[in-house]
């Protein structure tokens, strides 16, 4: 091990497409420490999905070196969770089927799962809604399921690709809040694709910048807010103001320079 | 192609619906009583359409519009049935046998020709063209060498019959399995899913939507191939009557073994609807009312 969670180093990521070679990431080094939320933000289409399909091994680098638990990563891994931005439920299973279909993938024990799966959905306030069909929860209920089924295995890494991005504003504000309980319950790793600023600073203890074409990490901050954020509150701290200022600038002085 | 799931799926980002944030909908399940009752509520304008076509048709004959040799009067057409019940159940028989045997050999091969060639795509673009060979060749030109080969027995029938189904089988299965969302399978990999669960478990079940429309297309299909197989040689068979009552100039018994025909044609249909709403209890299309729905 070599301590942290995740680790990129000096990444590229190259597409060959019919026209042309297009380059989706370059020279992109960041490492997560274990336990710890970052929020990675940047506009569409500047490649920080391709960050978190990297980290899963659900891609590969064309160049340099992704680490998971001090792993390389070489294929597909199981040691993680992860959330899109579609709930991507199958339509034909109860809320708590799709909770349990990871653990009928991993070919968990039965029992262990269904507890589990009932821990989650009481966290997540589920509860009431287990035996519901995809189709009759709203969009918000949809993505706890997939965030249920993303936690059902106890991954030391959380993947979230724009988990709310399709929610509306006042569901995204409540999903925001629970999510941050649910880190500081669970305790994982947790690396979130966003790119709501206000989203990324609220949540994350770490933001990584992302500019785009090729995608480029642009800076990195830290966020000094408290442990625990009431969201109204964090909203009008001074510090989340400077955070969410300097990221704006920072990612629109990177568009203006291009 | 946006499949229903998708669009019920990514909400928009404006004010949320009135049950958005608040949960399941109210939505109770409807008991027999009621299904029956909301039947007859979307049913019965189809059903006034047949009975308004069917007065049509009494009216056209019973005014002596045309001449009742060309066109019988309903009357005459149910006599014929009525007065030779046997000889028309038994070759009514003989034609949902020939159909039903087609039907099911046609989505048998179907759904394994799909899975096959859902695979991999070299397998998929060799047996492609020979798929599509074997749809576009006339089936009324290639019947009489199947009696010559297979002889005047049920073989032809059933080979026609399955030529005929099998095309709308496969091009659904096929668009079914290639249909599942791409990061459900993303997602199945870091399960560590192996290739048969990921098949069983997410791209099998969610090929069904797609499975039952080819299904319900090759259950007309499936009967139409057996009247053209009886067409080029038979002695049992709706075909056949209407063969022989083509050479006699019995219009009456023609109608009635074209009404039988049909009818065959939409009860087959009606029963594949109704276990595709057995099976696919879930199913999007099952919550908005469609054209392509009569139950």
């Amino acid at each position: 091990m070599t301590g942290y969670a995740v680790e990129i180093e000096d990444v590229a990521v190259r597409f060959r497409t019919k026209k042309r070679d297009v380059t989706a990431l370059r020279d992109v080094t960041m490492r997560v420490d274990p336990g710890e939320f970052v929020a990675i933000v940047g506009p569409s289409g500047c490649g920080k999905s391709t960050l978190l399909k990297l980290s899963s091994g659900l891609l590969a680098p064309s160049s340099g070196s992704v680490k998971l638990l001090g792993e390389r990563v070489s294929g597909p891994r199981k040691d993680v969770g992860y959330v899109f931005q579609k709930a991507a439920l199958l339509e034909w299973r109860t809320a708590r089927k799709n909770i349990l279909l990871q653990a009928e993938m991993r070919g968990m024990p039965a029992k262990e799962a269904k507890a589990r799966a009932d821990e989650l959905i009481e966290m997540t306030g589920l509860t009431g809604f287990e035996d519901a069909y995809p189709h009759e929860l709203s969009g918000g209920m949809q993505q706890r399921v997939a965030l249920c089924r993303a936690l059902l295995h106890r991954p030391p890494v959380l993947l979230m690709d724009e988990p709310f991005g399709a929610l509306d504003a006042l569901t995204r504000e409540q999903m925001n809040v629970e999510l941050r309980r649910i880190w500081q319950e669970t305790k994982t790793t947790v690396l979130l694709v966003t790119h709501s600023i206000a989203e990324a600073v609220y949540l994350a203890d770490r933001v990584v910048m992302i500019t785009a074409r090729p995608g480029t990490v642009a800076g990195v901050i830290e966020v000094n807010l408290p442990v625990d954020r009431d969201y109204g509150k964090t909203m009008s701290e001074p510090e989340f103001a400077k955070a969410t200022r300097h990221i704006r600038d920072h990612l629109g002085a990177a568009a203006v320079a291009e | 192609m946006v499949t229903h799931s998708q669009s019920a799926r990514t909400e928009p980002a404006g004010p949320p619906g009135p049950t958005s944030s608040a949960g399941v909908s109210e939505r109770a399940r409807p008991g027999i009583a009621q299904r029956i009752l909301g039947f007859t509520e979307r049913g019965w304008r189809p059903i006034a359409l047949l009975v308004v076509l069917f007065f049509a048709w009494w009216a056209v004959t019973a005014a002596e519009l045309i001449e009742p040799y060309l066109v019988p009067s309903p009357g005459d057409t149910f006599d014929a049935i009525a007065s030779r019940p046997d000889y028309f159940w038994e070759h009514t028989w003989a034609t949902t046998y020939e159909t039903l045997l087609g039907f099911v050999i046609a989505a048998a091969v179907g759904v394994f020709a799909a899975v096959v060639m859902v695979q991999s795509a070299t397998v998929e673009k060799t047996l492609y063209p020979l798929l599509l060979f074997a749809q576009v060749i006339p089936k009324i030109a290639i019947a009489p060498l199947f009696v010559v080969w297979l002889g005047f027995g049920i073989g032809p029938k059933i080979v026609v019959a399955v030529l005929m189904a099998f095309f709308p089988v496969v091009i659904s299965m096929v668009t079914g399995l290639k249909s599942v969302d791409p990061e459900m399978l993303q997602l199945s990999a870091t399960m560590g899913a192996k290739p048969g669960q990921t098949f069983w478990k997410i791209r099998f079940p969610a090929s069904l939507p797609h499975l039952f429309s080819g299904l319900k297309v090759a259950a007309t299909m499936a009967v139409t191939g057996a009247v053209v197989g009886e067409f080029v040689g038979a002695d049992a068979g709706l075909g056949f009557v209407i063969l022989q009552a083509n050479g006699n100039l019995d219009t009456p018994v023609l109608f009635a073994g074209l009404l039988i025909m049909s009818l065959l044609g939409v009860l087959l249909f009606v029963l594949v609807e109704w276990l595709e709403h057995l099976v696919l209890p879930w199913h999007a299309s099952r919550r908005t009312e469609g054209v392509t729905t009569t139950l």
